[in-house]
């Protein structure tokens, strides 16, 4: 087994870090509070090719392997990013751009992915529906054909980048007689008559990340917003799941790597009973407890990703066992990192409270804990 | 055009600067390196100067084996090729050892302009620039935050007390680059996998005709005799009281006590 990364991976790692401390992370906190998107971070993210690092040069990209896309996300967290930019960016790229860049035909890839790798656009997908959740497959949005356009009638329900999004990848029955199978999936740009989008949903965490109904009344797009055939939209939103399980869930991992760097110099310099608080075996134990956590998540969604760069059909129970982990797992340690930071650490400006908020997000986005423990023991 | 930029591989500026007692340099337990900011700028000026005029871009940095990964992110920025003084007999902290050892490998190089940072924020020398340009006979221009290149020469502005110099100079010239030049880029994943088949060429003393005794500690013209940390800041005195008399009272503490007045 092999668990070095190259020396280029490594160096671009700290690229990300220092670019992100310098250029994003002193926006954080002030957006977090207001909870708004911070647009102007999210062209840097652009300009300095993170949006796009996976796709072709010639689509606007840099041609990177998996694990490098997910050592960059890894990094933003890492460096201090609020996990509500990153989850913005990974619906973005992951969710939006890279399905249209594996199902599109060549049109619709020149004409959408370039503007996303570089920010221009932004993107987002709807899966999820105000009655179907979980059962993915219940959904009720209907496409129907007619001449040379299909005509859209539905509801999407807690879409990432719903607000703010110029281009959405929709998924909504073409056949209703059908479960999976009738599923498809289809461009639609802002602006179209007939789309809209609801107000932003206040949420616990990842609050600069905006969340919104999407609304399909009557709307009609071309017949060439297809994506891919009728009938395949079921499975290419399940292959999203391997971004999700790792570039994607990534960021969740830098981010307690960050609390734990902020907890151990806090250990250092904070003194009570005349000693730093880092002496007493109370506050070390905390410190092991996120670092145990760190270590484990980081392995799993490594090796998520390792198994998609080498071309490896996605193991699911690998992915929901790493889904599960960063999700449920994550709730003790980020906690101690609260804690840790007594009455400083329920402050805001201390950043741990947002970090633990930002977690809870983990056992519900992108299939829940209980989904997770379904697939689990369906593979056993 | 053919364009030099010196520079120095430092500590990270968030670095927590230790001195282990009897010790003449700094500690290195622990501490991440970066390339000296105000060498950031002299690499951007250069590639913003090929990028508009053509040429090439050369980087020269004198120091231990790990500085080669500065080489590499100043090519990852965009920098072609790079040579790396990597020889134990060039090591030292003396400015003049190491304008004679730059001087010389400059001397086998051809150039049309030699940018660097005003100074390193490691020892804070602000020499070596200076040192070279007289070692090489020709002009430089020294915290500069402007440059226009025009035929044969260039214009420099510089910050002095309480105003900005404009100085004309005829080229090859070196410039020292002052913060404010502009602002340098990041390396993106592309330029850093192109860095990697980009030259990076290691030179001992023999390769730049030096003789071991003028370069390096050998040929240092100052000695390092303790180096210690700041004393730690003792605690400030709180005045208290109406304003009238607490004024009197700063006063009397100013004229008595720091005798400042």
């Amino acid at each position: 087994m092999d668990f070095a990364f190259t020396k280029e991976q490594l160096m671009f790692k700290q690229e990300v870090i220092r670019f992100a401390e310098k250029e994003i992370v002193p926006r954080v906190r002030e957006h977090d509070l207001k909870e708004e998107f911070d647009f102007e971070s999210f062209r840097k993210l652009g300009e300095f090719g993170i949006l796009g690092l996976h796709f072709p040069e010639d689509l606007g990209g840099s041609g990177a392997d998996v694990i490098t896309t997910v050592l960059a996300s890894e990094a933003l967290g890492e460096a201090g990013v609020d996990g509500g930019l990153t989850l913005s960016l990974g619906a973005h790229t992951f969710l939006c751009a890279d399905t249209i860049y594996r199902h599109g035909t060549d049109e619709q890839r020149k004409k959408y992915v370039p503007k996303l790798a570089s920010g221009e656009w932004i993107g987002c997908m709807g899966l999820t529906e105000p009655n179907a959740g979980s059962d993915v497959a219940s959904l009720k949005a209907r496409a129907e054909k007619k001449g040379d356009a299909y005509v859209l009638n539905g509801n999407k329900m807690f879409i990432t980048n719903g607000p703010i999004a110029d281009v959405a990848v929709v998924y909504a029955k073409t056949n209703p007689e059908l479960k999976h199978a009738g599923i498809s999936a289809f461009i639609i740009e802002k602006g179209t008559p007939g789309f809209s989008a609801g107000p932003n949903l206040i949420k616990m965490g990842v609050r600069t990340s905006q969340t919104s109904e999407l609304i399909m009344n009557d709307c009609v797009i071309p017949a060439q917003n297809l994506l891919g055939e009728e009938g395949e939209g079921f499975n290419m939103s399940m292959q999203t799941v391997e971004w999700d399980r790792s570039a994607l869930l990534a960021p969740f991992v830098g981010a307690a790597q960050y609390m734990l760097k902020r907890c151990a110099t806090y250990a250092n310099e904070r003194e009570q009973f005349g000693r730093p608080i880092g002496k007493f075996q109370a506050v070390k134990h905390k410190l092991a407890n996120i670092r145990i956590f760190v270590e484990a998540a980081r392995t799993l969604v490594y090796r998520t990703a390792w198994c998609k760069d080498q071309g490896r059909a996605l193991n699911h129970l690998e992915a929901a066992v790493a889904k599960l982990f960063l999700g449920d797992w994550s709730l003790v340690p980020t906690n101690d990192g609260v804690v840790l930071h007594g009455g400083y650490g329920y402050c805001h400006e201390y950043d741990m409270e947002r970090i633990f908020r930002d977690g809870r997000l983990g056992p519900i986005g992108g299939g829940t804990s209980d989904i997770q423990k379904m697939i689990i023991s369906k593979l056993m | 055009m053919k364009i030099i930029v010196l520079m120095k591989q430092v500590p990270d500026t968030e670095t927590k600067i230790q001195v282990k007692p009897g010790e003449t340099a700094i500690s290195t337990d622990g501490v991440t390196f970066v390339i000296n900011p105000y060498d950031e700028f002299a690499i951007e000026e250069a590639l913003r100067i090929k990028e508009a005029k053509g040429g090439d871009v050369t980087l020269i940095t004198l120091g231990w084996d790990k500085a080669a990964e500065a080489l590499r992110t100043g090519l990852a920025m965009g920098a072609d090729k790079a040579v790396h003084l990597n020889d134990p007999a060039f090591l030292t902290n003396d400015a003049h050892s190491i304008a004679l050892a730059l001087s010389k490998t400059l001397k086998k190089l051809q150039y049309d302009l030699i940018l660097c940072g005003k100074q390193a924020i490691d020892y804070d020398n602000h020499q070596i620039g200076v040192r070279v340009a007289e070692m090489l006979g020709i002009p430089h221009v020294a915290v500069v935050t402007k440059l226009v290149l025009e035929d044969g020469k260039a214009v420099a502005h510089r910050e002095i007390e309480g105003g900005t110099e404009v100085v004309e100079t005829p080229l090859p010239a070196i410039i020292t680059c002052q913060k404010g030049l502009n602002e340098p880029r990041y390396a993106s994943l592309k330029g850093i996998m192109q860095a990697k088949k980009k030259p990076l060429e290691a030179k001992k003393v023999a390769d730049v005709d030096a003789s071991p005794g003028e370069v390096g500690q050998a040929g240092a013209k100052t000695v390092v005799l303790t180096l210690t940390m700041p004393p730690d800041r003792a605690a400030g005195k709180v005045v208290e009281g109406e304003p009238e008399d607490a004024a009197r009272q700063v006063v009397k503490l100013l004229r008595e006590e720091a005798k400042v007045i």
